[in-house]
């Protein structure tokens, strides 16, 4: 047989010699276990990882909304309030902070902007009676030790969020004013972030990801304040 | 079909091995990623250290069991499936364990799949070896690993933070050394525990032919 013609029940493009048949069972076999165990792992694992997404997800809030008692996500699209499902775009998503009696007590939000390293996750509070953001906690973070994560204990960087100015323009559309990171000791109006020198890659990402979240979020929870304070918990 | 070697038998060396004389990141100098990339904290060191046995154990032993049926032209291919099922199952196990974890250790859960340490081990030793010495040599090796990771991460936590597994050791008057936190603080401690393992055994080598010396001279 010369070396071009292709053996009878073996694919063209296989070389000779090598066993076709036991090839496929081994590899089928092997996928076949192999699937079986992706499978079951993720069938066994997915209740315990959704309730751990949920713990993380409600310790943020209440660091953020320490008052409140209980809390619950809700979807504020273009059409209205709705309460929030697995599926719903995260972008979306607030979480309605109530006390003992029922009475909203401040609302939380998430944002992101990109750090020096990676993405910086935070939630922070909004409270519509002062229309400010009133606490910012960082949620995830990979940024250099001892230079990035010292926004996580700088005292005077945590007092920013003490009460931010986060009023929304006359047509309600948008922030009256954008949330910015200025340059450490340059701050001088109550919607300006003062950034910590030698962390300002992150000061910023945490200033950007704060302004775009409640550029997007404050004139809706502005809108639906009432839907939202009638929702209950 | 699989490769033809002899097939040792089971004694101790085939458990301590992998702790010691063949210790993957102190002696074989292998998985240098992981090594170097999550041992900032003894947690992080444990944690990887833990996943990897646990990869290097399941996938070894179902590569032992099926090492007469897996033709050796798909062999690489037939393991790194086999590995990179067990490492979605760890990355899984991890999620429903703690998030916080998950998220410390990042992409170097999954990246476990192209850890040559288990490669290694499948193609060098179970795809020759049965089950029981591949299983036993399997926990040996993932012993060694955890335990080089645990000797970085433990110093690393200890200079950089001033804790260990979170908990403060050191005095808060202490200030930490952040650079041990970071990649080349990784780099320097494992130059250090090599530079020490070394001295160990050029003392141990020494100390033999000495004794060779004195014996021969006594005769």
């Amino acid at each position: 047989m010369s070396a071009e013609m292709p053996v009878q029940g073996v694919p063209q493009g296989v070389p000779q010699g090598v066993p076709f048949l036991p090839m496929v069972r081994t590899l089928g076999l092997i996928s076949l276990v192999c699937g079986f165990a992706v499978t079951l792992a993720y069938q066994w694992t997915k209740p315990y990882v959704e309730e751990n997404q949920r713990v993380t997800t409600e310790r943020a809030v209440l660091a953020v909304l320490p008052q409140a008692v209980t809390q619950k996500a809700f979807v504020l699209g273009e059409r209205g309030v709705a309460p929030a499902a697995a599926d719903s775009p995260a972008e979306d998503v607030v979480y309605v902070g109530f006390d003992a009696a029922g009475k909203v007590v401040g609302i939380a939000a998430r944002g992101a902007s990109r750090g020096y390293a990676d993405l910086v996750h935070i939630m922070f509070s909004y409270d519509p009676a002062c229309e400010c953001i009133n606490a910012l906690k960082v949620t995830k973070m990979n940024e250099t030790p001892g230079l990035g994560d010292t926004v996580l204990r700088d005292p005077s960087f945590k007092r920013n969020f003490e009460a931010l100015d986060a009023r929304v323009n006359a047509e309600g559309t948008a922030l009256a004013n954008r949330i910015v990171t200025v340059k450490h000791g340059t701050k001088r109006e109550a919607w300006q972030i003062d950034a910590i020198s030698g962390s300002t890659v992150t000061s910023k990402a945490i200033g950007r990801g704060l302004d775009q979240s409640a550029q997007r979020l404050v004139p809706r929870i502005r809108r639906h304040l009432a839907e939202l304070e009638r929702a209950g918990p | 079909m699989s490769l033809s070697s002899k097939e040792e038998p089971l004694t101790l060396d085939t458990f301590v091995r992998g702790i010691w004389k063949e210790n993957p990141v102190f002696v074989t100098v292998l998985g240098m990623c992981p090594t170097l990339a999550v041992t900032n904290s003894a947690t992080n060191a444990l944690s990887m250290g833990a996943a990897t046995l646990f990869v290097l154990l399941c996938s070894n032993v179902l590569v032992s069991m099926l090492r007469k049926s897996i033709p050796k032209q798909v062999r690489i291919a037939a393991y790194i499936v086999v590995i990179a099922s067990f490492v979605t199952v760890v990355d899984y196990a991890i999620q429903a364990i703690s998030l916080q974890v998950y998220e410390a250790l990042g992409a170097f859960i999954q990246l476990i799949v192209v850890n040559c340490i288990i490669l290694g081990r499948a193609e060098a030793y179970a795809s020759r070896q049965t089950v029981l010495n591949t299983a036993v040599n399997s926990v040996g090796t993932g012993i060694g690993f955890t335990l080089a990771l645990l000797c970085l991460g433990v110093v690393r936590e200890l200079l950089g933070a001033g804790t260990l597994f979170g908990a403060r050791i050191l005095p808060e008057q202490f200030q930490p050394w952040v650079l041990m936190l970071l990649p080349a603080g990784g780099f320097f401690v494992l130059a250090g525990w090599l530079l020490l393992i070394d001295w160990m055994n050029i003392r141990k080598e020494r100390r033999a032919l000495e004794q060779q010396g004195a014996t021969v001279h006594g005769q």
